[in-house]
């Protein structure tokens, strides 16, 4: 396969960006997309010039670290998967693939395709967890957990932090993310005593990273890799109202 | 020098405790007062940061990545052991104790897996706490499966996702304290040295992969949670940006580096499509407990499976293992399924890769429970294949997967390095040979939560630390080491891309020194590595420059380092001339082909000791002795 790529290119953070053409040539359609940028880098390298940067890590499609826009879509255009684990046979010969870096404004864009995503961990800093120490937990099953509520948050832990969600809001929300987090940690009996304390600080931080509010158009599920759903947003709304009552905010 | 484990007297059960009371403890109000750095954010790493995090003492924790959540041990599937005897099967920490000293072929050290085989019920019992989403039975209570050849289940899982879990209960833990201002994170950091003063660990070196800075840190006591050195061979299942850097640049300045020749080969990977693939995925082992293992009885045969019929298909595993079946250890495993594929028998395009095989499975308790318990893995080959393993199965093929060599330990999990601790794959203690399925898991977090805690204390109320600060010699000596390095890496300017000659590595590693190891590969071996490093530092191409992000020069820095350190994993290979665990040399094998062990000769550790790049390094002997397991030939007929 032979291919025209779009590719945002830019020097740092501060400076200007633009898309740059290349053609990616003798392109395998077992190839994964980051496999057929590898390809399009070592060309680059060969000739001396700075290769294209953007992050990928596992290449399974479980670490979130890969982090693109294929054609205007984060992840590109298979549902439930990381573009690490997209494949070129997803194209045709002659195809033109624009690839950019996820944009919000919470997301700034360091370099090329690679972008800082640090505002999910103070999100996550703010409140993503259940306040225990090391060494005094009870015996793992003090507490039964009824199937049903132990899969369902297991449902929402499958985020890996990508930030597609983000990427794909207009209002840059971070509902979806913070969300899931919320709910699993709600949902278990474990995560029960601080739910309110959690939930408020965890949207406080959004706002301050300067996360949008979301006005449910659903693209974030639409791009999610994990296909997390937001019903999770739902859950987090009465758990954010109950909050606000129970402090009387 | 004389190589000891400081493992304590007593009996096998008592010794934890025991020298749990007789460390030294350092009071409360004080921990504030020592700075320790952990370098990784995985399990062993975020753990330990974390737990050392909530003790007080001041942490500064670092990692390559963009966040701490999206350390390797991530992607673990299967699962973790702990011998919680829920099942009532018979399970119980010495049952545990025994099937992971035997699993590791009488290669690890008594004592250090006794204690992981104590630790694993607490660790359970905290990730429950944190909020980890153990699958659970109808009843609330949590589930188990047996897993990776063990005839008990003591496997604790979250779906397919058992290390993402775990990772992200510990990184929460991790983020609690960093809120908390008790860990302070660095991000996108790159250990690169390590600094020693007066014969101490006192801190690293860093490049801020961001802005290309060189950074010094200053501590007390460091530790290294790097994991392991899979991407030695170019294709592994592990994350591409895994590398042994900071473990070597830790041996360059002392550490011993112990059993490097112990590498684990997976028997489930997905198979090789093309000289473009960056990485190898991993289908869980779990789907060994019910998909069924063969490749036909005929030679060259290419018909496709549905139409071979069942007399004339070869349950190789299920034939030669009867007790164990499918279920047999990785390296059998491993090492049948390159036995067929030599001998012509092998599946795919390639004819490298075997069947493994739902269908009767699917049969027996139908495709709603298939799918329950392993969806996530169909719905990933499915993915990277575009095959359906719900109707024609699935396709698989041994791949490089984990690195029971590491870093030398004592018993306290420090190195022979004052002040340097390592955790986690990163070391080599607990899985001697072979490491068993849903062993890392535990190992990382019961390094990093239950025993670095205790560790790192008695070291740092032992030591004498006067305050060392970053304008120190040591600090300046090792920053400009670090630079001139980087310097020498930007100005070859040559023709070769650095993955180009990393893969030429792989395939050398691979060939020679891979699932089958012999004299004669391994000597061709240490022939070539040298060559292709001469071949690097003449003719690599690193374009780009040093003071911003330059993913190219990360690269080329990890991969200078594997051309050094392959060496050594090679001669450590060539001088155990016995096979066991994952190593198999074909010199030392039985009549029908089985590993064979030489406890006479080989009942030791070979910690190396660097000498320079090229230079014959020095091996140091640990003797194992084995008081309570003792020693036989592992038979799993």
């Amino acid at each position: 396969m032979r291919l025209h790529l779009k590719i945002w290119r830019q020097a740092g953070p501060d400076a200007a960006g633009r898309l740059v053409d290349y053609v990616a040539d003798r392109i395998s359609p077992d190839m994964s997309f980051l496999e057929m940028l590898d390809v399009v880098n070592e060309a680059l390298i060969r000739n001396g010039e700075d290769a294209i940067a953007f992050d990928s890590d596992c290449r399974e499609g479980i670490c979130g670290m890969c982090s693109l826009v294929v054609n205007g879509v984060p992840h590109g255009p298979d549902r439930g998967t990381t573009v690490c684990q997209l494949h070129m046979r997803r194209f045709k010969d002659g195809d033109t693939i624009t690839v950019e870096p996820w944009r919000a404004k919470a997301f700034p864009v360091m370099k090329d395709l690679v972008v800082d995503r640090s505002a999910f961990d103070r999100i996550i800093a703010a409140g993503g967890y259940i306040s225990v120490n090391v060494g005094g937990a009870p015996d793992g099953n003090a507490i039964p957990v009824p199937k049903e509520i132990a899969d369902v948050a297991m449902d929402s832990a499958a985020c890996i932090g990508c930030g597609a969600c983000v990427a794909a809001c207009k209002n840059a929300s971070a509902h979806l993310f913070m969300s899931a987090k919320i709910s699993q940690l709600a949902l278990l009996p474990q995560g029960r005593a601080e739910r309110y304390r959690r939930v408020l600080s965890m949207i406080d931080q959004a706002d301050a990273e300067g996360f949008g509010s979301c006005s449910n158009e659903g693209e974030c599920e639409a791009v999610c890799p994990k296909e997390i759903p937001i019903s999770n947003i739902a859950r987090m709304t009465r758990e954010y109202v109950k909050a606000l009552w129970a402090a009387g905010r | 020098m004389t190589l000891d484990g400081q493992v304590p007297s007593g009996s096998i059960g008592d010794k934890w405790d025991r020298h749990k009371f007789e460390m030294k403890l350092v009071n409360p109000a004080n921990k504030r007062k020592f700075t320790v750095i952990v370098v990784g954010t995985g399990l062993a790493g975020a753990s330990a940061a974390a737990s050392l995090g909530e003790l007080g003492y001041q942490v500064l924790n670092f990692c390559i990545q963009d966040s701490p959540r999206r350390a390797h041990s991530i992607a673990a599937q299967g699962g973790i052991n702990a011998a919680k005897n829920y099942q009532n099967d018979g399970d119980s920490i010495y049952r545990l104790f025994y099937d992971t000293v035997k699993g590791g072929d009488y290669r690890s050290r008594e004592a250090n897996v006794y204690r992981l085989a104590q630790l694993s019920v607490n660790i359970i019992d905290q990730c429950v706490a944190q909020g980890v989403p153990f699958a659970r039975e109808y009843g609330g209570l949590l589930d188990n499966r047996s897993f990776g050849g063990a005839q008990v289940s003591r496997t604790f899982y979250a779906r397919g996702q058992t290390g993402q879990q775990l990772l992200l209960g510990a990184y929460q833990s991790l983020m609690r304290q960093v809120h908390q201002r008790t860990v302070r994170l660095f991000t996108r950091r790159e250990m690169l040295d390590l600094v020693l003063v007066d014969g101490k660990t006192r801190g690293i070196v860093c490049r801020n992969l961001m802005t290309g800075a060189i950074e010094r840190h200053a501590a007390d006591a460091v530790i290294l949670a790097t994991g392991g050195y899979g991407t030695l061979y170019y294709l592994s299942t592990n994350a591409v940006n895994s590398n042994v850097t900071a473990s070597w640049r830790a041996h360059k300045r002392g550490a011993l580096f112990a059993n490097p020749c112990f590498t684990q080969i997976h028997p489930t990977c997905i198979p090789v499509t093309g000289e473009h693939q960056s990485k190898l995925t991993l289908m869980s082992e779990s789907l060994r407990n019910d998909g069924r293992v063969w490749v036909p009885k005929k030679q060259g045969d290419k018909r496709p499976p549905e139409q071979i019929p069942e007399d004339e298909r070869d349950y190789y595993l299920e034939r030669k293992y009867p007790s164990f079946g499918n279920l047999v250890p990785r390296d059998v495993a491993s090492r049948n399924a390159k036995q067929v594929c030599d001998d012509g028998r092998g599946v795919g395009d390639s004819g490298l890769a075997v069947y493994l095989d739902f269908r009767d499975a699917i049969q027996r308790l139908g495709v709603g429970t298939i799918e329950e318990k392993y969806g996530n893995l169909f719905h990933m080959y499915k993915k990277i294949t575009d095959e359906d393993a719900y109707r024609v199965p699935m396709r698989i093929y041994p791949a490089i997967h984990y690195t029971m060599g590491g870093l030398w330990v004592d018993y306290n999990l420090m190195s022979n390095v004052p002040g340097l601790h390592v955790l986690g794959e990163a070391n080599f203690s607990d899985h001697g040979a072979n490491r068993l399925g849903a062993s890392a898991l535990m190992q990382g977090l019961a390094d990093g939560y239950f025993v670095i805690p205790y560790t790192i204390g008695h070291y740092l109320a032992g030591a004498m630390l006067p305050k060392v600060t970053m304008d120190h010699d040591a600090f300046k000596e090792s920053s400009d080491r670090v630079q001139r390095h980087i310097n020498r890496l930007l100005s070859v300017k040559g023709a070769r891309g650095v993955r180009e000659i990393h893969r030429e590595l792989g395939r050398i590693m691979w060939d020679h020194v891979g699932m089958s190891r012999s004299e004669q590969s391994l000597r061709r071996a240490l022939s070539e590595i040298p060559k292709l490093r001469d071949e690097f530092w003449h003719n690599v191409s690193v374009p780009g420059s040093p003071d911003n992000l330059n993913q190219s020069l990360e690269y080329a820095g990890r991969v200078a380092d594997y051309l050094e350190f392959a060496e050594l994993l090679t001669l450590d290979a060539l001088e155990r001339r016995e096979s066991c665990g994952g190593h198999f040399r074909e010199e030392s094998q039985t009549p029908d082909g089985e590993a064979l062990r030489d406890d006479a000769n080989y009942t030791y550790v070979a910690a190396w000791e660097f000498t320079g790049v090229g230079s014959a390094p020095i091996v140091h002997k640990e003797p194992l002795n084995f008081e309570e397991v003792h020693p036989t030939q592992r038979s799993y007929k």
